[in-house]
């Protein structure tokens, strides 16, 4: 691109580059700031004003309280188990249905789109649907936390769109040959498609390792609780505020509260920047239309 | 007619493979998007769970009317409007300033730095946002700290309800500016170089070339986002308002989703709840509906 030098261009660009470093480090802070507490003396934290980029002292014994704790480390497990089964399950349906979707032959296929993206402008409501988990009897179960969300209809446009890119040919010799819908799914589409399909897992995986909504309307018995619903309790219901308890125990729970946001992000943190380079197959438009 | 019926039974072998796997997605939308409609029916009935919905009274609009005439109908439904008014205002077109700043940076290293670094607060958990946002806004806190190194007063900003909305759409703002600008960049991206070229030699400036430019470029995908965004615009954010909100904030806090929450489950009041969360999702489609005949009117972009 042609590119005049003029002192105001450079000016300019100087300032956008400024500009974008401070929004950057804005968006960056508040971690570091939780990272760096986390590791923090208790006592010292508690006394800390402004900023903080470097532990004021040093003590494990945030992640230490953390780490002894049954219910984070029961939450931790339950939620891998929902991230791990809902992903999957949101993987299968989303995929077999953008693959129906995306057959031009078939003769529903218009009318299914409607009755599907339909839903995502119109919906009854937070009570009808806690009656209708009720009446399935689902209340208290983990089957709660997985079936009312197994299908993001966004994300099953989506799919369909980037299924609909495929060559028809690829699918019709494949046909020929003798190889069914399944296998043709599976070992064509799903493979050719890999980045949006990498996508979509990232998505529902986040989508589950950060729900506490569902489990808060849904699930009464504890041992059944995501991290989230912990994590929850700890940041919002276990302040310093207790008059009954020792002043240390009370600098200790003000501590715990940063080591157990770093415990629940860190692993989500590590994943998408690897997947960051598909993410704009992820948020593709004009994929709504159709 | 005998080949007719032989073309439909060859086309139902043909696909039927595909009805095997459009089966158990049908049957999720049915069960949990059109069977959940059904007990909406409890909105129009004085329901009691003992009863079950065939056992209970039915009441017409009564829960309706009895909403919209208590003081809580104004209050959630501006508080519901001027959220969303600024967030459209702030949130929204932060997103759309900074891809066109992130544009004008060279490809690179520190490109990639910086749209890694600016992605990742929108993978933080509401739970957490706003455990970081209630820990900082303690009076001896964060937030505090930079109040009054610049001359203000120390408050306990969450009571406060003239400063939920200005924490609610700045808290959005940092979670969201990176994550926003995705579907701009790569509109951007397809952008000719050409015009860029011809602009130039037109003797048109980088800010001029961003305004005849790369904003026209833009404009298709900001309608459609824009309208996607009115069609959620009544059920957007509760559960972060949910986490924030207290009864010394609900004067601007409390939405039309957060208090059928409260009303609906916390209380149990079933049908009120039900009645307030279906004038909403109506509100809601018809606020849709107006927003994409306006603009099919005005920029021939719409979503259908």
């Amino acid at each position: 691109m042609i590119e005049t030098r003029t002192p105001s261009q450079k000016a300019l660009t100087a300032v956008n580059y400024l500009c974008i470093t401070l929004i950057a480090f804005l968006c960056l802070y508040p971690m570091i700031h939780v990272l760096a507490a986390s590791f923090s003396d208790p006592i010292r934290l508690i006394r800390h004003r402004g900023v903080l980029f470097w532990p004021d002292g040093y003590s494990l014994k945030g992640y230490e309280t953390v780490f002894h704790n049954p219910n984070i480390i029961s939450g931790y497990l339950n939620t891998l188990f929902y991230v791990l089964v809902g992903t999957l399950i949101n993987m299968v349906l989303t995929s077999f249905g953008a693959y129906a979707l995306s057959r031009p032959g078939w003769p529903f296929r218009r009318m299914i789109i409607f009755l599907f993206v339909f839903t995502m402008y119109f919906g009854a409501g937070m009570i009808p649907r806690f009656m209708l988990v009720k009446s399935l009897g689902m209340l208290n179960s983990r089957w709660a936390i997985l079936i009312p969300t197994a299908v993001n209809t966004w994300n099953l446009i989506v799919m369909r769109t980037s299924f609909a890119a495929i060559p028809r040919e690829m699918e019709e010799s494949a046909y020929m040959d003798g190889a069914s819908d399944f296998r043709i799914l599976f070992q064509i589409y799903l493979p050719l498609a890999k980045a949006t399909v990498a996508v979509m897992m990232l998505f529902y995986a986040v989508e589950h390792w950060n729900a506490w909504f569902t489990s808060l309307l849904y699930l009464t018995d504890t041992s059944k609780y995501p991290l989230q619903m912990f994590v929850r309790d700890i940041l919002m219901y276990d302040g310093a505020g207790g008059t009954t308890e020792d002043a240390n125990a009370i600098y200790l729970k003000e501590l715990t509260k940063y080591s157990v946001i770093i415990v629940s992000v860190v692993p989500i943190l590590c994943i998408y920047p690897f997947v960051q380079r598909f993410f704009v197959k992820g948020v593709m438009l004009g994929s709504v239309k159709g | 007619m005998a080949s007719g019926r032989y073309r439909l039974l060859k086309q139902i072998k043909r696909y039927r493979y595909i009805y095997l796997m459009i089966l158990p997605v049908l049957l999720y939308y049915l069960i949990f998007h059109y069977a959940t409609m059904y007990y909406a029916v409890i909105a129009f009935q004085n329901y009691k769970p003992m009863k079950g919905i065939s056992g209970s009274r039915f009441i017409g609009l009564k829960h309706f009317i009895s909403f919209l005439e208590s003081p809580y109908a104004w209050r959630t439904i501006r508080n519901t409007l001027v959220l969303n008014a600024y967030m459209i205002a702030f949130s929204f077109t932060s997103a759309i300033i900074f891809a066109l700043m992130i544009n004008q940076m060279q490809d690179g290293k520190y490109k990639r730095v910086v749209q890694t670094v600016t992605y990742m607060p929108h993978f933080i958990s509401i739970v957490v946002v706003c455990g970081i946002l209630v820990e900082f806004s303690e009076s001896n806190a964060l937030f505090n700290d930079v109040i009054a190194l610049l001359g203000g007063e120390r408050s306990s900003l969450l009571s406060d309800p003239r400063k939920f909305r200005p924490i609610y759409v700045l808290s959005d703002i940092w979670q969201n500016v990176g994550w926003g600008t995705i579907i701009y960049l790569a509109t951007l991206s397809g952008v000719d170089q050409s015009l860029h070229e011809a602009a130039t030699i037109d003797g048109a400036g980088r800010l001029q070339r961003i305004w005849h430019v790369n904003i026209p470029a833009l404009v298709p995908v900001i309608v459609v986002q824009l309208i996607m965004r009115f069609g959620q615009m009544m059920s957007i954010g509760y559960e972060k308002v949910i986490l924030l909100y207290n009864a010394s904030t609900y004067e601007t806090a409390d939405v039309i989703s957060s208090y059928v929450y409260r009303r609906g489950l916390y209380e149990m009041d079933y049908s009120y709840g039900a009645a307030v969360g279906l004038f909403n999702s109506v509100i809601n489609l018809i606020v849709l509906f107006f927003a994409n005949t306006l603009s099919r009117r005005l920029t021939e972009n719409s979503l259908w």
